[in-house]
């Protein structure tokens, strides 16, 4: 008998994969978005009020995480924004050999976002990090203000939450106060974005969050700043 | 369930440090798995009762260490253990602090044993 010590990480090739993924978006520039949401909450529909907010100052591309169908993908090509689509063949969850791949088949060098659309689930996806800067989760009205008690991994591991479908408010029984404090208490620091994003409703406070943060990680790789990102963080003035 | 992609995980590396040490087989694992990682432990031995067999680690017990949140508050330097949904401070209320431990997914270390325990097959 002996004892062997190992003392790592159960997940380490996957968080070396993604430690690769991310140094090579850091010397790009280009800001990824792991962004994490149950099945019909409206992972697509964000994306596509996010492109139209912020397609004018950055190059953006999606990358879609399915377990089947190309639909998603297709959605947001339609739009003239080059899309990746994953099938992962039956697995919950993206990782990050999966995005090395996608992101193989992008032109980095026309970037400054990438939004990640994970497969549609509220566990799996929390625990594998892809080499993003930031994970997103979006929780819509009619799935209940009580997730955040079924789930709360999820909302913990994210850096902002998103409300979605907020124009639906007055037909289901949803206490934002209730669902406002548990993800307080849950995640002190993230911001929550009240948004309905078929409807263009509340996007913009969110897409400004979105491109201060664009903005660090474009500065952070030696690239100017674009447009009017510094004024909405108060920075204006001559370089 | 990711369990089952976790698991082979914590099997490959497990498998790994046995044949770099020359061990024949392994008789445990053990494993640190926070509270707040979203890892069934009921889901974890499925996988391994699944995986194991027919590999150096047939018939090896898994061992779970549980990790219970611990957090420090930033304002009044306070530490406290917590459960899965109250990360706030107990003794000033602030919602500036930092997880000190909860999010573990480790794999500790493996007993290994030389001799075969029973003959080989096939
Ligand atoms: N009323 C309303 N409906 C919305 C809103 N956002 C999305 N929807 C609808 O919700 C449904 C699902 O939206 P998707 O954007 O496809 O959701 P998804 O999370 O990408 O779905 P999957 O990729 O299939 O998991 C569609 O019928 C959308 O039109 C919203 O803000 N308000
Ligand atoms: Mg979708
Ligand atoms: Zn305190």
């Amino acid at each position: 008998m002996a004892t062997i010590d190992l003392s790592k990480p159960i997940l380490d090739r996957n968080e070396k994969l993604a430690a690769e993924n991310r140094a090579r978006f850091d010397s790009a520039g280009v800001f990824v978005l792991d962004l994490m949401a149950s099945p019909g909450a409206g992972k697509t529909s964000t994306i596509l009020a996010t492109i139209a907010a912020l397609r004018d100052r950055y190059g953006i591309a999606v990358i879609e995480g399915d377990i089947a169908s190309k639909v998603d993908a297709e959605k947001v090509k339609a739009h003239g924004i080059p899309a990746v689509q994953i099938n992962t063949g039956g697995a919950c969850h993206l990782e990050s050999d999966m995005i090395q791949r996608a992101v193989d088949t992008l032109d980095l060098d026309a970037l400054d976002l990438i939004i990640v659309e994970n497969v549609g689930n509220l566990v799996c996806p929390t625990e594998f990090f892809l080499g993003e800067h930031a994970k997103v989760m979006i929780l819509s009205v009619p799935e209940g203000h009580d997730k955040p008690y079924k789930y709360p991994g999820i909302f913990q591991i994210s850096e902002a939450v998103i409300l979605n479908k907020v124009d639906t408010l007055p037909v289901f029984d949803f206490d934002e106060d209730e669902f406002t404090s548990v993800v307080r208490s849950l995640n002190p620091t993230a911001p929550i974005f009240r948004i309905a994003a078929t409807k263009g409703q509340g996007v913009d406070e969110w897409a400004g969050w979105l491109a201060r943060r664009i903005e660090a990680v474009r500065t952070a790789a030696g690239k100017p700043p674009v447009g009017d990102a510094g004024a909405a963080t108060g920075e204006e003035g001559p370089a | 369930m990711h369990e089952m992609g976790i698991t082979q995980g914590i099997l490959e590396a497990a498998v790994e440090a046995a044949e770099r040490a020359g061990a024949d087989s392994i008789t445990e694992i053990r494993i640190s798995v926070g509270e707040l990682t979203e890892v069934v432990e009921f889901a974890l031995q499925f996988a391994f009762e699944a995986l194991t067999p027919g590999t150096i680690a047939e018939g090896a017990t898994l061992v779970v260490t549980h990790v219970a949140p611990r957090s420090r508050c930033n304002d009044c330097g306070a530490e406290y253990d917590h459960d899965r949904f109250t990360m706030l401070c107990p003794e000033c209320d602030s919602l500036n602090v930092t997880l000190l431990q909860g999010r573990e997914l480790q794999i500790d270390s493996i007993e290994t044993s030389e001799e075969p325990t029973e003959e080989s097959q096939g």
